[in-house]
């Protein structure tokens, strides 16, 4: 059962109306935002909980308890809302939609999430390359400003929040919430240590939550229908709906709202057109952006799409950015190409993603070409755990799941490229030796 | 306090410890790279990772903190294969050229993985390549075996105070630099090639000189500053190759300055290997019956006076003085530089709140003096101080970057009286004298009213002493409390006071002051100034050539040890002083060392108490004498040179060549 048209959050996620805060306001958003704010911040907390509303940047991590962390009472210091959308997992352009046709949706969210945590000011980090969104953004930023609602007094409830728009300069670590905060704060971004967390020591050694844009904008119509609303969709501690982005070998590659736990296939096949030259032609997806490890077609069939189900299959949700690679794909291209991007993006702090990435995209050029030994892929696997959770950050563990996930379904694959290039030059392992 | 459990020992340790402060309590060692003792912690080299139980991965010990009941392994099948990993990365891209690598043996990547990484390598692809950065004429950069650690960029950050390191780029490509290629402006460089844990950056003068296993070692005490850091003097043969720092937390912590690391060469340059006699206007050589004869001869019946100068031994001067006083011609002064101290009482004349102290203070004030040029390890220390939220420093002299932010709060002496109000409400004042603010006409005036200041201040009390002088050689101080202040004055001295003059190494003075026809017996180890002047020479040993005692500027009482032979025909120059006592038939007590340092314990008991800095606070606030109007005239600086400062860094090739590179940048800075 898809999710029917009353029950979408981001009503103009295609931009079919303008982003402006007159068709905001006729969308339904900013309405009755005053008496939200006046339940109170342990109000919002707890509705937030209820939803079951989990991270939409990837880790899942719940919300309502991430709010919660928060100080209730100030040391001195003024608490902080920082808001990721440096968004630049490859397959992913959820926030992308958000930020560029519905960025009011965020606006209002940043005012509630702030009001619950007791923040004071929220920081938008956009990413460098979004320009255009960075625009519009600002000026609904500007509009929401003007019309009072944000700021001195926001809506007329008394409360003071400020909220700023920061582009980012174009580096896919910034996004890591410690990276972003170094960033933010004008230094190199490179993840921090933790502890301590950003809820104790976050930007400019204030307290401080950061979440993604999909997280927040949902907020205000979670608030507005009821926590059992949104948790009535999906399967318990999965609840929600989620923007998915379906691209790859599909027929028609869409951004859509649906149904969190809602099949793979039903996904592609009603939204995306189905797989081009029809589900039999489909070898592999990638479920959760490039960070997640693939699937295989025999796991596509049957899978659901939520946090659980797919950690069931070593992978993840993600950030749901699907990429869907049908029988024509050279896996091992792909994910040789997913290893140079984590090799140009490690941001160098920590040996083993430092080093490490380095070699893993090495040895997958080389099996791209199938120039290595068969032995060879099991020392790739055995890199690939040498660097996965031995560093301060998950880029690491992200960059490393795509070449595990390959090896873990098609490893036959990759032996058979090796054995052709083998033959291909003489069919014998000194030809190898001789180059 | 924390209750941590490391491989089934138990230890406490105060809670907000690191995981891997608790493993050392325990004694086990862990193996890092990034982590240093003294810098802040990155976490970045991952070699320090442990087990923690219910951690579900393994955790960087030097940054995790500790708590109560934590269950840590330092010796599981996941430490292991995680230090074996990071071993194996960081080789993949470091150069195999250990066998041309002046790291080679004392490299903490080499130790650590034959300790904790695998027989071999898996890794078959191309190695990295790095172009090499010029960052200053004493370090030698080879960037190719860079481990990214960033201790580097660290130190220069928050020991240094000269954020010029920095990485650039990403991931792989991250190369540590200055970004535009400089020299580092810091007169501490010498300390990255202590920190760096491989070979990357390295010593220039020192490069592929030797191996250590070839050095002979000898643990002895700088004199080239005042601070009195306790270094390691490493040999080979007759040439000293190195000198390092040892680590004192109360003096220098394990940092020393570039001219006491670097000016080694210098011991080996311009040398006086045999004694001089002047013959007809000139000086021809002589051999030492004849040199100690002719001083012998020229002396006796006439008036004479001794200047000490600032590098000398203690055991030298006080041998020099029972001459003289066995003569009964005691003039005696050790002030070359004419710096007005009052040698009644040591207080007057030390660095009170000592050099561990600076850790306390919340508010500075120095006067006349650039403590960064003066003393590079005792700024760093108020550096140090301050990064963790210390004090305001003020300033009277001249404005200077001293690494840290400070106010000029004066200019001349005049404005001394006034900092009182800078000083208000300071729980722990320092007042910090440049002997340089001595050096001019109204020096006692300046004395007396910095002392009232920090006693106006509250800085003179039973538990806390603030009044501080900080002198700029190993000697000063030493030189004072072995009575080195009696008779006529230099000033009386060149004004015909005396018929013959003994400078005791001493090159600090304006020698043309000497009048034509006095007779100048120059005792010391480099031809600098005063050796031209000289009728005899007679040459003696510098500080890494013999056994001698020196006290700091904090009154710490320390012991330097022969390293080396004196080159030629030099001697040690105690020796030298019983020699000419012989021919002068004055009885001097003693014949060794030992019997030497006995009759100089008997005398001054303060020479016994080796290694020890006087107690501290003050327990009589009576001030020096004042002497007179303070000059409106404002304060100069008496260093202007950091790198040839005195007669061993002027002689040294290295020291040279910093000038050179430095010598521009110092000036834009004096303009400002």
């Amino acid at each position: 059962m898809a999710l029917s048209d009353k029950d979408r959050i981001f009503t103009n996620l295609y931009g079919m109306q303008p982003w402006n805060l007159d068709a905001a306001r006729r969308r339904g958003n900013w309405d009755g935002t005053r008496a939200l704010i006046e339940r109170g911040r342990d109000w919002i907390v707890e509705e937030v909980k209820q939803s079951g509303l989990r991270g939409r940047g990837g880790a899942g991590f719940p919300t309502g308890m991430k709010w919660s962390f928060m100080p209730k009472q100030s040391d001195g210091r003024p608490s902080y809302l920082v808001v990721n959308s440096d968004e630049s997992e490859p397959g992913t352009c959820k926030d992308r939609d958000i930020l560029r046709h519905d960025p009011h949706t965020l606006i209002e969210g940043c005012l509630l999430a702030g009001v619950a945590m007791g923040a004071v000011a929220g920081y938008i980090y956009v990413r460098g390359e979004y320009y255009n969104e960075a625009r519009v953004l600002q000026a609904a930023v500007d509009e929401a400003y003007a019309a009072g609602l944000i700021g001195r007094n926001a809506c007329g409830s008394g409360y003071d929040f400020e909220l700023y728009v920061h582009s980012g300069a174009g580096a896919y670590i910034c996004g890591e919430e410690t990276a972003l905060i170094e960033s933010l704060e004008g230094k190199k971004g490179m993840p921090r240590l933790k502890p301590p967390f950003p809820a104790a020591v976050g930007l400019y050694g204030c307290p401080t939550t950061v979440n993604n844009v999909e997280t927040i904008a949902v907020v205000p119509t979670i608030l507005r229908r009821g926590a059992a609303w949104f948790s009535g969709f999906g399967r318990p501690k999965n609840s929600g709906t989620k923007i998915f982005c379906i691209q790859g070998h599909v027929n028609k590659p869409c951004n859509v709202e649906e149904e969190m736990s809602i099949p793979l296939r039903e996904l592609i096949e009603r939204h995306a057109g189905g797989v081009r030259g029809g589900w039999d032609n489909l070898l592999a997806v990638i479920p959760g952006g490039s960070s997640t490890p693939m699937i295989p077609k025999s796991v596509c069939d049957d899978v659901l799409m939520d946090f659980d189900a797919l950690r069931e299959h070593r992978t993840g949700l993600g950030t749901a950015g699907v990429i869907v690679m049908d029988k024509s794909t050279d896996l091992i291209k792909a994910i040789a190409r997913l290893s140079h991007f984590y090799k140009h993006e490690s941001c160098g702090q920590c040996t083993p993603c430092r080093e490490g990435m380095g070699w893993v995209k090495r040895v997958m050029d080389r099996m791209v070409e199938g120039r290595a030994e068969v032995a060879e892929i099991d020392v790739l696997e055995q890199v690939t755990r040498q660097i996965e959770g031995h560093t301060i950050c998950a880029l690491a563990d992200g960059g490393v799941w795509p070449v595990q996930g390959l090896i873990r379904h098609f490893r036959p694959m990759m032996e058979e490229r090796i054995a052709a290039y083998k033959a291909s030059k003489g069919g014998s392992a000194l030809a190898l030796a001789a180059e | 306090m924390a209750k941590v459990t490391v491989d089934g020992i138990e230890v406490e340790v105060p809670s907000g410890a690191s995981v891997l402060q608790a493993c050392e309590a325990a004694g086990k060692e862990i193996p890092r790279f990034c982590y240093h003792e003294r810098l802040s912690v990155a976490g970045n080299c991952r070699m320090c990772l442990v087990e923690v139980e219910k951690a579900p991965k393994p955790v960087a010990s030097c940054s995790y903190p500790v708590a109560d009941g934590m269950k840590v392994f330092t010796d599981t099948p996941m430490v292991r294969n995680g230090r074996r990993g990071v071993m194996e990365f960081l080789l993949i891209n470091h150069p195999l050229d250990c066998p041309i690598c002046d790291q080679g043996g004392e490299c903490d990547l080499q130790d650590q993985a034959v300790a904790y990484g695998m027989d071999k390598g898996r890794y078959t692809e191309g190695k990295r390549a790095v172009k090499d950065k010029y960052v200053g004429p004493l370090i030698k950069t080879i960037m190719n075996r860079c481990i990214h650690c960033t201790r580097c960029v660290r130190f220069a950050q928050e020991v240094a105070g000269v954020p010029e390191l920095g990485a650039t780029g990403r991931g792989e490509s991250m190369e540590i630099g200055t970004y535009i290629e400089k020299a580092l402006t810091t007169e501490l460089s010498g300390n990255l090639i202590d920190i760096c844990p491989v070979g990357a950056l390295t010593s220039r003068p020192y490069a592929f000189v030797a191996r250590p296993w070839e050095l002979a070692r000898t643990d002895s005490v700088d004199v080239l500053d005042a601070l009195g850091a306790p270094i390691t003097i490493s040999t080979r043969g007759t040439e000293i190759l190195r000198i390092e720092p040892r680590e004192h937390d109360d003096i220098n912590e394990e940092w020393l300055g570039d001219r006491s690391r670097f000016s080694g060469d210098g011991l080996r340059r311009k040398r006086l290997d045999r004694p001089w006699i002047r013959r007809d206007g000139k000086l021809v050589p002589a051999t030492w019956r004849e040199a100690v004869g002719h001083v012998a001869a020229t002396l006796r019946g006439q008036r004479v006076g001794a200047l000490a100068g600032p590098t000398a031994e203690v055991e030298g001067l006080f041998a020099l003085r029972k001459l003289l006083e066995g003569m009964g011609s005691a003039n005696l002064d050790c002030r070359g530089d004419g710096a007005r101290l009052d040698a009644s009482r040591r207080d007057f004349y030390l660095f009170n709140s000592t050099i561990a102290g600076i850790d306390q203070a919340d508010r500075i004030v120095v006067i006349g003096s650039n403590p960064r040029v003066e003393a590079p390890v005792l700024n760093a220390r108020i550096r140090k101080r301050w990064n963790q939220g210390g004090p305001r420093v003020g300033v009277i002299g001249p404005k200077v970057d001293l690494t840290y932010p400070s106010e000029v709060i004066g200019r001349s002496p005049q404005d001394i009286a006034g900092a009182a109000e800078f000083l208000q409400g300071a729980e722990r004042p320092m007042v910090i004298l440049g002997r340089g603010a001595l050096a001019r006409a109204d020096g006692a005036a300046v004395l007396a009213a910095a002392w009232e200041l920090t006693r106006a201040a509250g800085g003179l009390r039973p538990d806390w002493h603030g009044f501080n002088v900080l002198h700029q050689f190993g000697g000063q101080v030493g030189a004072l409390d072995a009575g080195f202040r009696a008779g006529l004055d230099l000033e009386a001295m060149l004004a015909g006071g005396v018929d013959a003059l003994w400078l005791m190494a001493a090159d600090d003075f304006d020698v043309a002051r000497i009048p034509a026809g006095m007779f100048v017996v120059y005792q010391g180890h480099h031809g600098d100034a005063a050796a031209a002047r000289a009728d005899v020479i007679l040459p003696g040993a510098a500080y890494v050539e013999k056994d001698g005692t020196y006290v700091n500027t904090e009154g710490r009482v320390q012991r330097g040890y022969l390293a080396i032979q004196p080159p030629g025909e030099a001697k040690e120059d105690w020796r030298i002083i019983r020699a000419t006592a012989a021919g002068l038939g004055v009885p001097l007590g003693f014949d060794s060392l030992e019997e030497l340092r006995a009759a100089l314990l008997a005398e001054a008991p303060l020479f016994g108490r080796i290694g020890s800095a006087p107690p501290a606070g003050c327990a009589d606030a009576a001030g020096p004498a004042a002497g007179g109007p303070l000059s409106p005239e404002a304060f100069a600086l008496p260093i202007t040179n950091y790198w040839q400062a005195e007669p061993i860094s002027r002689a040294s090739a290295t020291m040279a060549e910093c000038a050179r590179t430095y010598g521009a940048t110092q000036k834009l800075l004096a303009a400002e």
